[in-house]
Parts: structure tokens; sequence; C-alpha cells
């Protein structure tokens, strides 16, 4: 199971005035297991790249392969690769439309053609997975819950499908602090038991640093990095060249040893935290 | 979709589309009523030397232009094979039942549909150089007279160009609400009629919730900045008439003296008849 993407490039409203060439020359691999971040500047084809992988987008230049179904053949399984790779919107709380929770979160199994019975189960372990309570919220009106409420709704929609691929386009965008926390440990669990492969869209670099195993960096539509969060943040000025953040942790950390202090870069907090009470305790 | 985000409008920076947009929404009802009158060849082919020429300056591509006439072409196919066949014109030249063709019915029916494609490109040139909201701005400003009867024009213009910025807002939410579901393995494009109108559902009720929540959020916004559209207010873009607007007239002036002249002075549509009947014989 693992995603090969090669030379991919595309172009929206080819052959007007409108003309945008939104990806060029995008190439890279990822295996199964990997948490991938993909960040980048607004405008920067991260969108477009991700509705490619679930075939949203026909494929117009490169290939791309997803498992064993090769997006570049005459008449490629749209239906099964739907299922296999899921695709969480941005704002997706505005997709929903059933009278019913259950039934909402169901709309994606009742499509690929699942018994009732097996749907329901689905159903309830995808509203669990996200943590909801089934026996609340099932029967409620999806239109009656609160706003974090409804984004787990729509997020246990997608993973009702089962999918090998979780692919999240900005999962935390316009959440406070604590939401934000809260559907990114929401996405690691996820990561760690059901969707194994998981690709996520953000421009929350410290949720990047601190949750991915790797990062895809994407400007003017073409891959300018793909390295692992420390590797990455370690380039502060060019990234910031790029238009992107690099997380508080790492900027203290980065002043602190220009500063001659014994300290790593970190990544996180915590890490930082520990980093400078060893550092505080060797001095002394 | 982003044909509908602009209407058609088609940018180049032309003199044509830095006109004024009232003279060119008086200069497309104009055309529009003029092509009525006239019933020669002549009159036709300055119509079609007018639009050409109209084309060329504003630059916008031939082959743009035409797409526009895709819409009518069924209609014009049909209206034309009636008047050839049922028109009961002339000699007839060929007779079949109720159905008979003669040089008459022929160039009656050339007639026809040179006047529907006409009057088709004439007003989508129009929208090819004017954006939705400069031509909402002429329309509110030709209304004015109106306001003499206590009609409102400035809240209907205020509506008018609400309702223009929004439709390309929920097309882009159509957009992205059907690639939401189709991920979700929602199939639009299979199945009978039944199925299809079904799978709609999952679409419109998002959608439709989605443009109540932007209605009302507007309309906070609005109220929050002590909005009120009947005091006279300032505005941002300017219609000003100027020698653009005057080429432009004196254009299609010369059109309508080619038009009203031409079927007088030249029997061109006589010489036309005696090609197409020596050739037909
Ligand atoms: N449907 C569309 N039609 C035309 N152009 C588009 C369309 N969607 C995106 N684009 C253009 O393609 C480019 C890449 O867009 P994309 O949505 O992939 O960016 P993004 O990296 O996801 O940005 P963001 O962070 O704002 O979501 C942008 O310049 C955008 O204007
Ligand atoms: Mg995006």
């Amino acid at each position: 199971m693992s995603i090969e993407v090669e030379g991919l490039g595309y172009t929206y409203m080819k052959k007007s005035p409108y003309e945008k060439r939104a990806l060029d020359n995008v190439s890279f691999r990822v295996e199964e297991g990997e948490f991938v971040a993909v960040v980048g500047q607004t405008g920067s084809g991260k969108s477009t790249l991700m509705q490619h992988l679930n075939g949203l987008i026909k494929l117009t230049e490169g290939k791309i392969k997803v498992d064993d179904i090769d997006l570049t053949a005459r008449r490629p399984d749209y239906k099964r690769l739907r299922f296999l790779v899921g695709m969480v919107f941005q704002y997706p709380e505005y997709q929903l439309f059933d009278e019913t929770v259950a039934k909402d979160v169901g709309f994606g199994c009742r499509n690929a053609g699942l018994s009732a019975e097996e749907t329901e189960d689905r159903v309830r372990q995808a509203i669990a997975l996200v943590g909801l309570d089934y026996d609340e919220i099932a029967d409620r009106s999806p239109f009656e819950l609160s706003g974090g409420q409804k984004r787990r709704v729509a997020i246990a929609g997608v993973v009702a499908m089962r999918p090998k691929v979780l692919i999240l386009d900005e999962p935390t965008a316009g959440l406070d602090p604590v939401g934000r926390r809260e559907i990114m440990e929401m996405v690691l669990s996820l990561h760690r038991t059901v969707c194994p492969t998981v690709l996520m869209v953000s421009h929350d670099m410290e949720a990047v640093a601190e949750y991915c195993d790797r990062v895809l960096v994407l400007s003017h539509g073409t891959l300018a990095y793909d390295a692992t969060p420390a590797a990455l943040f370690a380039k502060g000025e060019q990234l910031r060249d790029m238009g992107l953040d690099t997380p508080a942790s790492v900027q203290l950390s980065t002043r602190l040893r220009q500063n001659g202090w014994d300290v790593p870069l970190c990544l996180t907090p915590k890490a930082l935290a520990e980093a400078i009470a060893k550092a505080l305790e060797g001095s002394r | 979709m982003k044909d509908v985000v602009f209407g058609q409008y088609y940018p180049t920076g032309s003199g044509v589309h830095h006109m004024d947009a009232r003279a060119k929404v008086v200069l497309a009802l104009a055309y529009i009523v003029l092509i009525f009158f006239v019933d020669s060849f002549v009159g036709y082919f300055a119509y079609a030397l007018f639009v050409l020429s109209v084309t060329l300056v504003a630059k916008v591509p031939l082959r743009t232009l035409l797409r526009s006439v895709k819409g009518v072409a069924v209609l014009v196919l049909f209206i034309s094979i009636i008047n050839v066949f049922f028109s009961g014109l002339g000699e007839p030249l060929w007779q079949w039942w109720i159905l008979s063709v003669s040089v008459d019915s022929l160039l009656h029916a050339a007639k026809m549909a040179l006047r529907i494609l006409l009057l088709v490109l004439g007003p989508a040139l129009l929208t090819y150089t004017t954006t939705p909201m400069e031509l909402t701005d002429a329309i509110e400003s030709l209304m004015t007279p109106l306001k003499w009867v206590r009609f409102p024009v400035r809240d209907v213009a205020v509506i008018m160009s609400i309702a223009l910025r929004m439709i390309p807002t929920l097309m882009e939410e159509t957009d992205r609400i059907m690639l939401a579901q189709k991920a979700r393995g929602a199939s639009l494009d299979t199945g009978n009629i039944f199925k299809r109108v079904k799978a709609l559902v999952p679409i419109l009720i998002p959608l439709f919730v989605g443009a109540f929540r932007r209605a009302e959020e507007l309309a906070l916004a609005l109220d929050a900045r002590c909005y009120n559209a009947s005091p006279k207010r300032t505005r941002y873009r300017i219609l000003r008439f100027g020698w653009r607007d005057l080429v432009g007239l004196l254009a299609f002036g010369s059109l309508v003296a080619v038009v009203v002249l031409g079927a007088v002075r030249y029997d061109f549509d006589g010489m036309i008849y005696d090609l197409v009947a020596s050739w037909v014989h």
C-alpha cells in the first residue's frame, strides 16, 4: 500500500485568460504507515494535489499510482480509489445533509452498497473513533450540534468508509487552540488504529512539528522540500522566504543556540523545556 | 465553473472594454430593436460587418464569440428547416405532400437564421466586454428616471449587485460540496432520472443551509456598519461618457444609415435572388 506520484502537473482552465498553472512536475512517494504533512503558502497547490490522489481531479499530466490502482490507465477504478483514499475537505461540517447523525455518517457506506448491519457497525465504530458518544448523538440532527461536534461527525463520515489512506485538508482550520489540539489528537489516534497512512494539509506549523513524520513543502506548484520536520525547520530563513513560519520552540531553541546554549533544535515546547532544564543542570 | 463566475467576461483591456457600460447597454438595446426592422441582405451584411469589427476592436477571439451561438444552434436549425419547407413562398422548385421548396423560401430561411444568430451575437459581445458589476451599475444609472415615480432604484440595484456577487460564491460552494460528496462515493452522473434527482439531495441541502448562513452573516455585517441604501451614497466606480463611447455611437450610427439607405438605394436582394435562382436551375 503506497502512493507514487511522478511528474504531476495541472493547469486550471487551460486555454482561457484565467489559465492558472497549479502544479508543476511534482514527484514523491508515500509508504504505508507514514504521517505526512503538506504545507505551503495559500495558492501553492496543496488542495489541487490532494484532490488528484483520490481522482476528484482527473489526471492530465504525469503519473499517479495508489496501491495497485494506476491512474494513468484508460479507465481507472475511481469508485474503489475513493474508498481506498478517504478525503476530508476543509470545513467538512458544511457538507452535512442528512436527517440524523447516524444516517449522515453512513452515507459513504450506503454508496458502497454495504448491508444495513455492516453500515450500522461501521457507523458505531466511526463515531466512537472520532471521540463522540453514539447513543447520545446518533439520532440527533447534525444541524443542531456544536461546530466542533459537526466537524467530528463529518470526519466520521469518511472514517466509516474504512479508507487505508486518510487525507485531511486543514482539519483544524477555524478552531481555537484547545479544539485544534483535540482534533490533532484524534487524527493521531486514527493514524495509529484504523488509517495507517495519513496526509494532512496544514498551516499550523506547531502541529506539523509535533505530529508528522515527514513534510512536503509546495511552493508555486512545485515541490520545494521533502524532509523530516527537524531537517526542514533547521532551514529557518529559506522557509520564511516561502512564506512559512517555524514553530515557536524551533525559533527559541535557535536563538538559545546562537547565544551559546547547549540545546538541540527542539520541535515541541515539551522537548525544549526538557532540553533547557538539562542545559541548566549541566552548567550548574 | 469559472465561466459563471465572471459571466462570460473576457478581459483584454481593449477600447470596447473601457467604454461606458451605459453606452454599451443602450447600444445593445438599439441593436436588438433595429434588427427587427432589417429585412434585406444588405442590412444583415452590415450587421455582420458591425459585429465583426467590434469583435476585432475588442480583441475577443472569434472562436470564443461563436461559442455563444452554440446554445441557439438547434433553434436556428429547426427554424430554418420549417422555413425552407413550410413557408409556401414563391414558385416551388420541388414539392411533396405539404412540403415545398422555392428560391424564396431558401432565402427567407437564410434571413431568419441570420437574424437569430446576429440577435444572439450582439448581447454576447456586451457580456464578453462588460463585467456583471458594470452592467448592474449601468442599469441602475439608466433606471434613474424611475426614482421620480418613487421606484426604489437604489434598493433594487443593491439587491441585484449582491445577487450577482453571490453567484460565483455559490457556484464555488456547489463545486466543493459536489467534490466532497463524490469523495464519499456519491455518483452524480449515473443511473436513471430518479436516481439522479435523488443524488442531488446531498448537494442541495448543504447548499441551501450555506446560502441562508451567508445571507444572515451579510445582513449582520450590513447592520453592523449602519448600512442604509436610501441616502445619497458616493460610489467607487464612476461611469463616464468619453470619446470611446462617441466612437461607438458613430459606428452604430453608420450601421443604421447603411441599413436604412442600403435597403432603399440598391436592389441587393434582387441580385442575390437572381444569383441563387440561376444556380439552382
Ligand atoms: N477551481 C479552480 N479554478 C481555477 N483555478 C483554481 C481552482 N482551484 C484552485 N485554483 C488556483 O490554483 C492554485 C492552487 O490552488 P489550491 O487550492 O490547490 O491552493 P492551496 O495550496 O490549497 O491554497 P490554500 O492554502 O488557500 O487552500 C491557486 O492559484 C488557485 O487560484
Ligand atoms: Mg486549499
